[in-house]
């Protein structure tokens, strides 16, 4: 949790996340943006609002609709001694960049014995819930995750947004930063004096002793709501955000659940193959003895996301879907 | 002019009906996406239509079309029902995508039109793959790719165009030149914005033309089908155009120079494929303002109809989708 949060200064995840990229590329000339419509227009999402006016079109460059080629350049950019940041309008079209992203980026450091490394950071955003339909609201980041060699970043709250931008920035490897487009209006306490949220380290939302929720991106709010509902009835759920999923914090997620005996994984993306899937395989293999119960999760269901509105909420995890699966647990 | 028109009045009537069926669909459904029964992203077609009118009025019924995200244009003009899209728009059951699909995705398989896409210039590989099972069929059909001028830039683009002639496939790819990749000018993205002569530089018979003027498309993409009948596909056109408002529904373009979209709302498709009505076809005034009315009367319609059309059911859904 942010350490004063009952402090004043609220503000939005996009504004975070803004100040992450202003702070860094004041920092350090070696950071450039790229992306599609990121400069005159500021980005879908008004990310890099005014960056443009701020660092002049060299660092703030505008792209094509050519996400291979510029995803590309920047890994080449990033071996040769800058820290590009590779904007990526919606993680549905990572996909048409996955060769640079997983046969060089993630590989270049491993195939050189070391020598050669890839400070990029690859900025999308996914998941569901605007009507957008199966081609713009996937959540595709077990995608990542399967590859050896990328880190995985997926902030829930505006605190976390710029700490992890930051220190995303400034890594030496590859890292996939996923942002949520429900996200970017959310409003939580960031401080005023600079901080960073060193990649790996989990936190806990909620404080609690009965079932253990782990969740990250968008599965965080909603699984606030969830545990405000369960404690109505007297179900106190302890909630951690790995906000990394590469690295993963395995060891706060283990003490939690050695502490409540029982976990219960949300996460938006479909089951098969996902995040979730491999988090409880590492829970029973660590944890096996501490268990009452036998891991839960919650996930999407296994569709491309409809437009239709009550068929797009039918397709991802909802507060009651997280509350039942809770009581499954505690309730047995 | 004096001279024999070549033009029938049937047919520029049938022009005129499907520009101006596009130009009231997109102009009634932006109303609606302003009331939110239309949610997600909404491209619209305004400004453009005489390109989706033109080059589908040249095709035949066996051919396919590959559209963009941009795409209730030439879905009307491949000959949807706009009772069906306005009620996929809707998310309705009866739309053509039963609801799933929406404004991006709206697609009508029947007809030949493999569909709108979400994803840029992804079109042209799924069209370039229909004209190749017809030419592997030894069938007479040509597929007609609709690509953004923002599409062209993308690697698959040239990947699809290049196959395209090393092939000799039967498509004819039209480039939908409207000047912006949402709010990307064209010049910032190329150094040569004279985008057919890409075609040019792969050995492609590669045209550019008014695509505001639903006649010289129509031509231009009648010569294209019988090239590629001659097995002198593929085919390039670039249509020159120019949106009448922003991106989408929710972009008031503002960084579109007023004086150009004054200019082409002067040299407007709907004005031009009147005139050629009036002068060609010999049409009254009377005639086509009973035709109009005719097409605003469909249009409301077909808002009835994607209104009373019951919601896909969860239930069923639900039942589809696997647990794992
Ligand atoms: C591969 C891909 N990249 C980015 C986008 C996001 N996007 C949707 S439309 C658009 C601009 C398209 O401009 P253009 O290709 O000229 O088509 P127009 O909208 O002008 O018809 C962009 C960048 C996308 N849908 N697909
Ligand atoms: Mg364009």
């Amino acid at each position: 949790m942010p350490p004063e949060a009952n402090e004043d200064r609220i503000i939005l995840y996009r504004e975070a996340l803004h100040e992450a990229l202003a702070e860094e590329m004041q920092r350090d000339p070696s950071v450039f943006i790229m992306g599609e419509g990121i400069g005159e227009r500021g980005g879908s999402y008004k990310v890099t609002a005014d960056l443009l006016q701020q660092f002049g079109p060299e660092r703030v460059i505008d792209t094509p609709i050519a996400e291979a080629s510029f995803t590309g350049a920047g890994v080449g950019a990033a071996i040769t001694g800058m820290r590009p940041i590779v904007e990526i309008l919606f993680i549905d079209f990572c996909l048409l960049a996955l060769d640079p992203i997983i046969n060089q980026a993630a590989k270049y450091k491993f195939m050189t014995g070391g020598l050669g490394r890839v400070p990029l950071v690859v900025r999308t955003q996914g998941g569901s819930g605007t009507g957008v339909a199966a081609q713009h609201s996937q959540s595709l980041e077990a995608i990542f995750y399967h590859i050896p060699g990328l880190k995985v970043v997926m902030p829930s709250t505006p605190y976390d947004a710029k700490g992890l931008l930051k220190s995303a920035i400034r890594d030496e490897d590859p890292v996939i930063f996923i942002e949520h487009k429900l996200l970017y209006t959310a409003k939580g306490y960031v401080p005023e004096d600079e901080f960073l949220i060193e990649l790996g380290k989990g936190d806990r939302k909620r404080e609690g002793k009965d079932a253990s929720i782990i969740a990250w991106s968008n599965m965080i709010p909603r699984t606030m709501e969830a545990a405000g509902r369960l404690a109505e009835e007297g179900i106190e759920v302890d909630i951690i955000d790995p906000r990394t999923l590469v690295p993963l914090d395995a060891p706060l997620i283990l003490e939690s659940v050695r502490k409540t005996n029982r976990a219960v994984i949300v996460q938006e993306a479909i089951r098969r193959g996902g995040v979730a899937s491999d988090i409880a395989s590492i829970i029973q293999a660590e944890a096996f003895d501490d268990l009452d119960a036998p891991v839960e999760i919650v996930a999407g269901k296994n569709t491309p996301i409809p437009y239709n509105e009550a068929l797009e909420r039918a397709s991802i995890p909802q507060a009651e879907d997280i509350v039942n699966a809770v009581k499954r647990v505690f309730y047995g | 002019m004096g001279k024999k028109h070549k033009y029938s009045k049937e047919l520029l009537l049938k022009l005129y009906r499907t520009i101006y069926t596009i130009r009231i669909f997109e102009t009634r459904c932006i109303e609606l996406y302003r009331k939110a029964l239309i949610r997600g992203y909404f491209h619209p077609y305004l400004g453009e239509e005489a390109i989706a009118a033109g080059a589908c009025a040249a095709l035949r019924e066996q051919d396919y079309i590959a559209s963009t995200h941009r795409g209730h244009g030439h879905c009307i003009a491949r000959g949807a029902d706009i009772k069906r899209m306005t009620a996929e728009l809707f998310g309705k059951q009866n739309g053509y995508c039963g609801g799933r699909g929406g404004s991006m995705h709206i697609a009508d398989i029947e007809a030949g039109n493999l569909g709108a896409n979400g994803i840029v210039a992804a079109g042209a590989p799924l069209g370039l793959g229909a004209a190749l099972g017809a030419k592997i069929r030894h069938e007479d059909r040509v597929a007609v790719v609709f690509t953004s001028d923002g599409g062209v830039n993308n690697g698959v683009f040239s990947e699809t165009l290049n196959l395209a002639a090393a092939w000799s496939a039967p498509m004819i790819q039209i480039i939908e030149n409207n000047r912006y990749a949402v709010s990307t000018p064209i010049e910032d993205s190329t150094r040569v914005p004279e985008l057919y002569k890409r075609g040019k530089s792969l050995g492609i018979a590669s045209l550019e033309i008014d695509g505001n003027d639903v006649l010289e498309v129509y031509e231009s993409t009648q010569h294209a089908v019988e090239l590629c009948q001659k097995g002198e596909g593929p085919v390039l056109i670039e249509a020159k155009t120019y949106r009448h408002g922003g991106h989408h529904c929710n972009d008031p373009g503002k960084y579109m120079p007023g004086d150009k979209v004054e200019y082409y709302k002067k040299h407007d498709p709907l004005k031009i494929a009147r005139r050629h009505l009036i002068k060609k076809g010999k049409a009254l005034e009377k005639e086509i303002g009973d035709l109009e009315k005719k097409i605003e009367w469909e249009m409301e319609e077909a808002i009835e109809y994607a209104s009373a059309s019951p919601e896909p059911p969860v239930e069923d859904f639900l039942q589809e989708v696997e647990k794992y």
